[in-house]
């Protein structure tokens, strides 16, 4: 039964609250996250400010988290988490956040190189069932253009033999692009 | 005896000489790692960064493929693979309706019996014992062990280790007869998985554990990640571009080090394949001796 007195959440901070089950209202703006984030000097808004956005609910400020930079250049490294003293567990917001991004199409330019490579690399994985590192190389230049990129690494890794010319293939590979159907494929 | 083994993609590639190594010592002491038949890629960054339900459901696969295998204990040397993995595995178990889905997913189902084991764990509970009477070179060098992130963190779900100063690494290289420094960029992140779309961070990041490893007075850098190997050995370029000197220090996998204790050739143990060469030599025949560590004590988690 739902209560009469209970409406639905629809501010992002809401949807993060029932998809990940993080609950922004914890954070008390202590800052931690922002000083402890590797790459917060190369965000638009640091953690801690994005929470803030968050918490205010106003469809501006929801707008500008959704097309910073931040979402994209968080690496995953869990710092803010673990330095947290509300454990707000900002990794797992990031990662709706992007998804919310990308499905919106609302993803910040300078992130377009990140995505390019995460796509890249995926693709990998729906093909061959693994990541062929020579396949994620080619197909990221093709996307970002980058043609000139690491130009000398390339030689130096088929020299140490830490490259392979050819993809390994899993057995089952139709279980792999069942998954890919099923997930990030899905026909809505 | 028998261990459940992932290598993941990285160990099959770029990053082949940790799994000679892992290999070379699993041998020696008699250990036979099984892989997982069928394995895919657990998905890294990519997958979790786009869509959950993906991110969920690549794990989930060789974790079923696991258990079908009959495998109880699995070994997973790359940090990013298992930080995968166990964060997989906690959120399956502690999600029902989640669970359900994803085993529909994956067209099998996931029981959830499975250890998972960090290449620390695995040297803790299977290597160390056995080191004394197998060690034959001293390896008496200052060493930095970088532990990176994926193996600390998130300490609720990983329980491996304290997250901010952990110790793990440290005793088995202080046990191989290292001088294990204290230092500042233990659990930093080296810039992970952004090597390509977004140089210039790695470049900063790992120049400052580059950096403060040097300046400390360590011969090398001691590391359980793929992913941290590739972006200070590899990217010694652009990390000597941005602190504006040349550094020769190597990056060594944990296993390599043991492997050079143990007296494995160097070339078994891929030494030749880094970028910035490997040239540590006048290894001194090995001493037991009593050495003054306290096993660090997990953080207590409620």
């Amino acid at each position: 039964m739902s209560n009469p007195h209970h409406t639905e959440d629809n501010t992002l901070a809401g949807k993060i609250k029932k998809n990940v089950g993080v609950s922004l209202v914890k954070c008390y703006q202590c800052g931690k996250c922002s000083a402890g984030c590797p790459v917060s000097g190369d965000m638009d808004y640091p953690p801690s400010l994005l929470i803030h956005k968050l918490q205010t609910g106003l469809p501006n400020h929801e707008e500008d988290v959704l097309r910073s930079k931040s979402i994209w250049y968080c690496l995953s490294c869990e710092m803010c988490i673990a330095r947290c003293p509300m454990e707000v567990d900002i990794p797992p917001m990031m990662d709706y956040l992007r998804g919310e991004s990308i499905r919106l199409n609302k993803a910040n330019p300078a992130a377009k190189n990140i995505i390019k490579f995460h796509k890249a690399f995926l693709n990998s994985i729906k093909n061959t069932g693994r990541l062929y590192e020579m396949g994620l190389i080619v197909d990221y230049k093709m996307k970002s253009l980058n043609m000139m990129q690491d130009v000398t690494l390339a030689p130096t890794m088929l020299a140490k033999g830490k490259l392979k010319i050819f993809p390994e293939m899993i057995k089952n590979r139709k279980n792999i692009r069942q998954i890919f159907l099923n997930t990030i494929n899905k026909q809505k | 005896m028998k261990l459940g083994f992932y290598p993941g993609c990285s160990l099959e590639g770029a990053s082949r000489e940790y799994n000679e190594s892992v290999m070379a010592i699993a041998e020696k002491i008699g250990i036979e790692l099984v892989s997982i038949p069928d394995w895919n890629c657990c998905g890294a960054t990519a997958a979790h960064n786009l869509n959950k339900e993906l991110s969920l459901s690549l794990p989930a696969r060789n974790l079923a493929l696991a258990e079908e295998a009959g495998l109880t204990e699995l070994v997973v040397p790359c940090a990013a693979c298992y930080s995968r993995f166990t964060m997989v595995q906690h959120e399956l178990m502690h999600d029902e309706p989640l669970h359900k889905r994803v085993n529909e997913i994956i067209g099998k189902e996931y029981k959830g019996n499975l250890r998972i084991l960090n290449v620390i764990q695995f040297i803790d509970e299977y290597v160390i014992d056995k080191l004394d009477e197998n060690v034959k070179f001293e390896f008496n060098k200052k060493v930095a062990c970088y532990y990176g992130c994926l193996l600390v963190r998130p300490n609720k779900v990983l329980k491996f280790d304290r997250t901010e100063d952990p110790q793990t690494m440290d005793i088995v290289m202080k046990k191989l007869g290292a001088d294990a420094i204290d230092w500042a960029y233990k659990t930093e992140c080296c810039g992970a998985g952004f090597s390509v779309s977004f140089t210039e961070a790695v470049a900063r990041l790992s120049g400052n554990i580059v950096e403060d490893a040097v300046h400390r007075g360590a011969e090398a850098i001691i590391v359980a990640c793929p992913m941290c190997h590739s972006n200070l050995d590899m990217r010694r370029k652009e990390i000597d571009k941005f602190n504006g000197k040349k550094s020769d220090i190597p990056v060594i996998y944990i296993t390599q080090a043991i492997g050079v204790a143990l007296g494995i050739d160097h070339k078994k143990l891929g030494l030749q394949r880094h970028f910035v060469p490997v040239n540590l030599k006048d290894f001194k025949p090995f001493v037991k001796k009593e050495i003054d560590v306290e096993k660090p004590q997990n953080m207590e988690v409620e």
